[in-house]
């Protein structure tokens, strides 16, 4: 009797017990490599030299002091996303639900920061950063509670948090929050100067938002590689069972992992509200906790990868935003090449740990 | 090999390197019809490597695998088995849900067949089981039955695809002296049937029952193939060792004062295996207490609550007279209790940690290793380094990936880090299970001597001659219950396996989902 009736060329994947160093390294300079073949050939489809439309994007982005500036200032929301995703992911707790954190930040700072605290910026300041730590944590929280009390899985929960936190925005700005001088726009107050992000140099538009997420990267690579809460973070994440029988606490640490995350997604919120825009509205963040994802797993969850993926990510956005003006190739192309980027790269990840044989 | 004329398998020239390891060096041997061949070396001699290679898991660098003369293409996992070979692995690959039929067709058959087929199916299991001497039911769940009874289902379902050639990685491990003897009657009738077997094993006295010729395995070199007539345990173990390897000797035990009490302690069951049923035992310091015993008759509970994962439903703990009743794998840890748990892969270390970070999982959270929040890594890195050198862990260094060692070293860094800090009280659960003989003479001598300077050693183990060796006293649990104390030779094997099997109890052990092995 024969097992199995049909044949064919059928694939499989063989594990590498060791992986050389030019096989992770290797890899993911390919999987770059291949995300600038394809938009290549999407750049061609459109009637352009994929030279020209890449040189566009690369002057676009860093070609002046003013496309470097913007390029940084774009960068600052994603490295914040980035951090919260990097983090919770490595101790495989699935946040899918930077976004949601993101605009309780904004949310807090605008409600602190419009005049309800009257101190000078030095006092204020510090106190909208926690407030807003605290009210991105507390949101992760809820799903965080629901994952290791009663198993839900936090990627459903964080994903549909997303969509109920934007509706309660919504709400808020069309109601309580609506800014009376707004002209009837759903839009809050501005915030009090004093409550404002100052620049870092004067003259210049880069915001100390940017500072913030600098420190906040190498803290949380120090936490990461040197804090006892980073080694269990990366015991649980690696092998849940061999952690909790050498006695580490499995559910304090996601919860703390949960915290720590929310609290970073949420500083994202309150750098372009205080740093930037000055306001809230609705499009403060163009899914800037969806392409958190894309830069975390880009700089393989390394917290100072993070800040050379943000700034790779926030360049492609920028850049595209000028080649298109001089090119006439649609700004799309900047989305087509991170969604390729991100998948190139998983398929690099794999690569890393598997090879690929017939059979 | 000339004595058997026809070959069915030939393995030629295997070579296969994972980076700087040779795991397979230029091995060659073949099995003829009708002949038992053992493979037998130390943990980490290619063994596993070289079946994975025969199934195509693995691709090997150099050399050929053929099959009644056939060459298979490298790489293939469906080649092997179309060409008859069939394995029996360690960890039953069984659907718990699913009838023995069901289970034995699966994959052999289209999805929705008519009565007749199963009828045919039916018969021709029943006729097999009876053939092969194979006792089961087809129509029981899976789920409901013993590990010796999933074994023979295993065996059936190779049979059932005809295969002519048999591999049985560590059969023995999970069985009791009774039901190793069924298998061997087993065995006996595939060989009279013309089937040809490859017996993966570490007992040497089994290799000696079973086996025509041995392979022998070390550091991935074969370094001899010799008929059993021509041998014995003393020289096969010399072959796998590279050295006379000498059991450690055991003096007389000088049992202290209690340590650790249970009192009526009751557990729910785990799954399919069952808790504890009131069960009382004091471990004495100085000495070692075996607790003997199928796998699944409630060792797993013992294990957790001993070592603070499981809380009882009810009973006492008691540690030096404390009540230790609610405590966590953490208390247990600060207690001084040194823990050796059963899985070292999967719960005793991080496979993706290196050395150091594996050494100091449990303490990470303690002086020296960590003050305030923080790590101090340059002392975890020293104290790696201690144990590699102290418990000779073979490993390039401390910051070695624990992933790429073998069994045997990944035992001696858990060894190390339990016993570094001189506990009271040891919990080794199935220490040397999968290690080769030099490691298992390692670990015991490791427990010995912890004894011998007035630990308390509970050692829970599946394997009848490591207790029977090592124990000062016996205890032996079935379904949940523990048998009363027995001194060190006061049984016989056969007299153990009764009371693992379920017998002697006061009451009959009840068949409450049918754990007990028949």
């Amino acid at each position: 009797m024969n097992l199995c009736a049909k044949k064919g060329v059928t694939m499989r994947l063989e594990p590498i017990e060791n992986p050389t160093v030019l096989r992770k390294l290797g890899l993911p300079a390919a999987a770059l490599a291949a995300t600038f073949l394809v938009a290549s050939l999407l750049a061609m489809a459109a009637g352009a030299n994929p030279f020209s439309v890449f040189g566009l994007i690369l002057k676009g982005a860093f070609g002046s002091k003013f496309a470097v500036l913007e390029t940084l200032n774009r960068a600052t929301p994603l490295i914040f996303t980035g951090l919260a995703v990097a983090i919770a992911f490595r101790a495989k707790f699935w946040n899918i639900g930077a976004e949601a954190q993101l605009y309780a930040g904004a949310l807090v700072t605008v409600v602190l920061g419009t005049g309800f605290l009257q101190w000078p910026a030095f006092a204020i300041l510090p106190v909208l950063i926690l407030f807003a730590v605290l009210a991105g944590a507390i949101v992760l929280l809820v799903p965080a509670l629901l994952k290791t009390r009663f198993g839900v899985d936090e990627v459903v929960t964080t994903l549909l948090f997303n969509f109920i936190f934007l509706l309660f925005i919504s709400m808020l700005l069309e109601g309580p929050l609506k800014d009376p001088m707004g002209m009837g726009w759903p839009k809050s107050a501005r915030l009090i100067p004093d409550a404002r992000l100052p620049r870092i140099v004067d003259g210049l538009r880069l915001h100390w938002g940017f500072g913030l997420a600098l420190i906040s990267a190498v803290m949380i690579w120090i936490i990461q590689t040197r804090s006892t809460l980073g080694y269990e973070m990366r015991a649980v994440g690696l092998n849940k069972e061999a952690a909790a029988f050498a006695g580490i606490p499995v559910n304090r640490v996601l919860v703390k992992t949960a915290l720590l995350s929310g609290g970073l997604a949420a500083l994202a919120g309150f750098s372009e509200v205080a740093g930037l825009k000055g306001s809230l509205t609705l499009d403060l963040s163009p899914g800037f906790g969806y392409t958190g994802i894309i830069v975390a797993m880009l700089a393989l969850l390394n917290p100072l990868g993070v800040v050379v993926a943000a700034l790779f990510v926030a360049g492609i956005f920028v850049g595209a935003d000028s080649m298109s003006r001089a090119a006439d190739v649609p700004t799309y192309l900047a989305d087509i090449m991170l969604a390729s980027a991100l998948l190139m790269m998983v398929l690099a990840i794999m690569l890393t740990r598997f090879r690929v044989v017939r059979g | 090999m000339s004595t058997h004329p026809e070959e069915v398998l030939r393995l030629d020239g295997i070579t296969k390197r994972f980076g700087e390891l040779t795991a397979n060096d230029a091995v060659s041997f073949s099995l003829a019809k009708g002949e038992v061949v053992a493979l037998l070396g130390e943990n980490g001699a290619g063994k596993t490597t070289l079946m994975n290679i025969l199934f195509g898991q693995y691709t090997a660098d150099n050399g050929t695998v053929s099959v009644f003369g056939k060459t298979l293409p490298p790489g293939n996992p469906r080649a092997a088995l179309d060409a008859g070979v069939g394995m029996v692995h360690q960890h039953f690959t069984l659907a718990d849900n699913m009838t023995v039929q069901e289970n034995i067709t699966l994959g052999t058959r289209p999805l929705f067949s008519g009565r007749l087929d199963r009828k045919a199916a039916r018969q021709r299991i029943v006729e097999l089981s009876e053939r092969f001497h194979l006792a089961v039911s087809p129509d029981a769940k899976v789920g409901s039955l013993s590990v010796g009874e999933r074994q023979r289902v295993e065996i059936l379902k190779a049979l059932y695809r005809d295969v002519r050639i048999l591999i049985l990685d560590e059969p023995t491990a999970v069985l009791t002296p009774q039901e190793t003897d069924d298998l061997f009657a087993t065995l006996r009738q595939a060989i009279a049937n013309g089937l040809s077997i490859i017996f993966i094993s570490h007992k040497l006295h089994e290799v000696m029952a079973i086996a025509d010729r041995v392979v022998v395995l070390r550091h991935g070199k074969m370094v001899d193939g010799v008929a059993i007539k021509d041998t014995d345990k003393t020289a096969l173990a010399a072959l796998m060792m590279g050295a006379e390897a000498t059991p450690p000797s055991v003096a007389p035990a000088n049992p202290g004062a209690t340590l650790m009490e249970l009192r009526d302690v009751t557990t729910r069951d785990i799954g399919n295996a069952p808790g504890l049923k009131s069960v009382s035992l004091a471990l004495r310091s100085g000495q070692i207490i075996g607790l003997a015993g199928v796998s699944g008759n409630g060792q797993a509970a013992m294990a957790e609550i001993v070592g603070g994962q499981r809380k009882p439903a009810d009973g006492s703990l008691a540690l030096a007279g404390e009540d230790i009743t609610k405590w966590t794998p953490r208390t247990a840890v600060q207690n001084g209790i040194a823990r050796i748990p059963e899985d070292r892969h999967k719960t005793g270390t991080i496979a993706d940690f290196d050395l150091t970070e594996n050494a100091i999982l449990e303490r990470y959270n303690d002086a020296p290793f960590s003050r305030g929040g923080w790590l101090d890594w340059r002392k975890s890195h020293r104290f790696a380094s201690e144990i590699i050198e102290k418990y000779d862990v073979r490993c390039p260094g401390p910051d070695t990936t624990i992933r790429l060692l073998s069994g045997g070293n990944m035992q001696k860094l858990i060894l190390g880090r339990v016993l570094e800090a001189a506990p009271q009280i040891i919990l080794a659960n199935q220490p040397v299970r999968g290690l080769d003989i030099g490691a298992v003479n390692y670990v015991h001598s490791q427990l010995l001597e912890a004894r011998n300077r007035g630990a308390a050693v509970l050692l829970i183990s599946e394997d009848l001659d490591e207790i029977m060796g090592l124990a000062d006293v016996i205890y032996v649990i079935a379904e949940g219950r523990l048998s009363p104390t027995f001194a060190r030779g006061e049984k016989t094997p056969a007299e153990l396996g009764l009371w693992m099997a379920g017998q002697g109890f006061d009451e009959p052990v009840r068949e409450e989902g049918g754990h007990h092995a028949s």
